[in-house]
């Protein structure tokens, strides 16, 4: 008969070899994000020889002069622009749709639902063909506009998945009560389905924030002025230009990456959610 | 009254209709008449084709083929390495360790980064002259395995692959970590009393019951990659001749670089088609797992 002892034994070993596989693979996802943050600290002469983590001397000012003479002040509050009005944007017109797919009946309500459905299920890989020409046709190209439309449509069908799946499990008595008041239609979808929705809402914004934020090949083909380029295109663009200026191009990076990685922990939680209910639902 | 109130609703969904009409359905339709066309995108007149260009795809586009072999194999290294990578780390997040949510946390860092941002890090990393891998490789005694990992043609496709690997399998660990939190814990419970060991409660419980969520993280990481294309860009740029090339990045091409806009189009159509059949064996496998 073994003996307790050696259970535990079994046990102890178990544990520190999942303990060892879990802190190693959580190293490997940490480290190249320390390593660019620590190459944007140094300079040009010593980042080819430098391998120290913390660099002796910090070059902050590698930021100052990224931002200023990299450009990638411009191209950061452009990021900024982007991502606000396109969430803005699909917040208002998915939640206006969802809310009518799910309370009201009207001619040809299920058949425009599953139009949008049915985008969710086709790939077109190479959609920026036809929206370049679209675009270019419409004089919408290079325009601020044309890409925030575009972006609009890329968050539509999803956004309006999750939030008519929400309205339909809402109770209605809020609604019914403020419907009694004399309220509209309009000022009950503003005044009380939309904050009740506060939560799908969230995972709503995180996820949309994070797809045009991080959004490279439709910006890449519609913008052709750098001052409207966000993020994304600008630092393959400065790559291109100035191969070899690596402090530069990590302080840009850090710049790009520090304000989706603080907006990830502050809303893990919608994130969790929104990943693991999406893939369970389908 | 009735009229009025009908006319309402369509106000609610007319601007999500107008923006998806305009900026899906268009582009959508196009996509099958520019695809017979040869046109270069600013010429007024398109020259029709027919299946040309299809046939041009099929039977002389050498490197179309090597762009889809590409990304099979890319595909298949996530299906294999990443994908099993995924689920141990959410076996191990399953039971009560300590620490579980910081894993968790750290663990989808990679997929919420951009893959401009994760491509030119890790080209930083692999560099082969200044790279710190290299650097480390020289530093541990083996210069001999210190190389040039992004330019040589024997490592480059299957550096990118794990690179790629790294920054999705987050994806498929969280929805396999919530897959493995609806078994019941009572099953367990209920093999132990029966006399099961682990290895047996996990080869007649867990897997059995993590059949549906296993196909779903496989085909969403096939359709995934096989049109990831911008991690590559930023790393490659599709080089060495060639050799990590893949489709999506193939059509970029051939509308930015060969003004062939017909063609590309034609290329979105045929690769597309074969997502839909891998779509449509993924409805089929949910639909049945539900059953079950």
């Amino acid at each position: 008969m073994k003996s307790t002892l050696y259970y535990k034994a079994k046990k102890v070993t178990v544990n520190a070899l999942i303990h060892v596989l879990l802190i190693s693979v959580a190293i490997t996802c940490i480290f190249p994000l320390i390593w660019m943050i620590s190459s944007s600290l140094k300079t040009q002469e010593t980042i080819f020889s430098d391998t120290s983590l913390i660099p002796v001397k910090m070059h902050f000012e590698n930021y100052v002069q990224a931002w200023k003479e990299g450009g990638f002040g411009r191209y950061f509050l452009n990021s900024i622009f982007y991502t606000v009005s396109v969430v803005i944007g699909i917040i208002l017109v998915s939640s206006l749709a969802a809310y009518a797919f799910a309370r009201f009946k009207f001619p040809g309500s299920n058949l425009l639902f599953f139009m949008f459905m049915a985008a969710m299920m086709i790939p077109i890989p190479g959609s920026f063909v036809p929206l370049y020409v679209l675009l270019t046709k419409l004089h919408l190209r290079n325009t601020a506009i044309g890409y925030i439309l575009c972006m609009i449509n890329v968050g539509l069908s999803t956004s309006i998945f999750l939030l008519k799946t929400f309205f339909d499990k809402m109770p209605r008595e809020l609604e019914d009560a403020a419907r009694i008041d004399g309220c509209s239609k309009l000022g009950i979808w503003w005044h009380v389905a939309l904050p009740l929705a506060k939560p799908v809402l969230a995972v709503v914004v995180v996820f949309n924030a994070l797809a045009v934020w991080n959004e490279y090949v439709l910006a890449l083909i519609i913008f052709d002025s750098k001052g409207l380029m966000p993020l994304q295109v600008a630092l393959m663009t400065f790559q291109g230009e100035f191969i070899t200026r690596y402090p530069l191009l990590m302080a840009g990076l850090t710049i790009t990456a520090l304000p989706i990685i603080i907006l990830y922990i502050l809303m893990q939680k919608y994130i969790v959610k929104g990943v693991t209910q999406g893939a369970l639902v389908e | 009254m009735k009229f009025k109130s009908t006319l309402e609703n369509y106000l609610f969904v007319l601007p999500a209709v107008l923006i998806f009409s305009i900026f899906y359905i268009i582009p959508f339709l196009w996509v099958f008449q520019l695809g017979m066309y040869e046109w270069d995108g600013i010429m007024p007149t398109k020259t029709f084709v027919g299946l040309g260009n299809f046939k041009e795809i099929f039977f002389q586009d050498k490197i179309w083929w090597q762009s889809m072999f590409n990304a099979g194999y890319i595909t298949f290294i996530a299906l294999t390495f990443q994908n099993i990578l995924a689920f141990l780390l959410a076996l191990a997040c399953d039971r009560e360790i300590k620490l579980k949510n910081f894993y968790r946390l750290i663990f989808f860092i990679p997929p919420v980064l951009s893959e401009v941002v994760v491509g030119l890090v890790w080209q930083w990393i692999l560099d082969g002259n200044y790279g710190l891998l290299n650097g480390w490789l020289v530093h541990l005694g083996f210069p001999q395995f210190a190389h040039n990992w992004l330019s040589d043609p024997q490592t480059a496709l299957t550096t990118v692959a794990i690179v790629h690997s790294w920054k999705g399998f987050g994806w498929g660990f969280l929805i396999f970590l919530a897959g493995l939190q609806t078994i019941p814990r009572e099953l367990y419970e209920a093999a132990r009393v029966d006399g099961a060991n682990a290895w047996q409660s996990f080869k007649k419980i867990t897997i059995p019951l993590m059949i549906p969520v296993t196909v779903l993280v496989m085909i969403l990481t096939i359709l995934g990659t096989m049109q990831a294309f911008v991690l590559i860009i930023a790393m490659t740029g599709g080089g060495p001749a060639y050799h990590t090339e893949v489709p999506v990045l193939r059509i970029l091409a051939s509308m930015r670089g060969s003004s062939r806009f017909g063609y590309a189009c034609a290329q979105g159509l045929s690769f597309g088609l074969i997502l839909m059949v891998i779509s449509f064996i993924q409805y089929k496998f949910s639909s049945r797992a539900r059953k079950i």
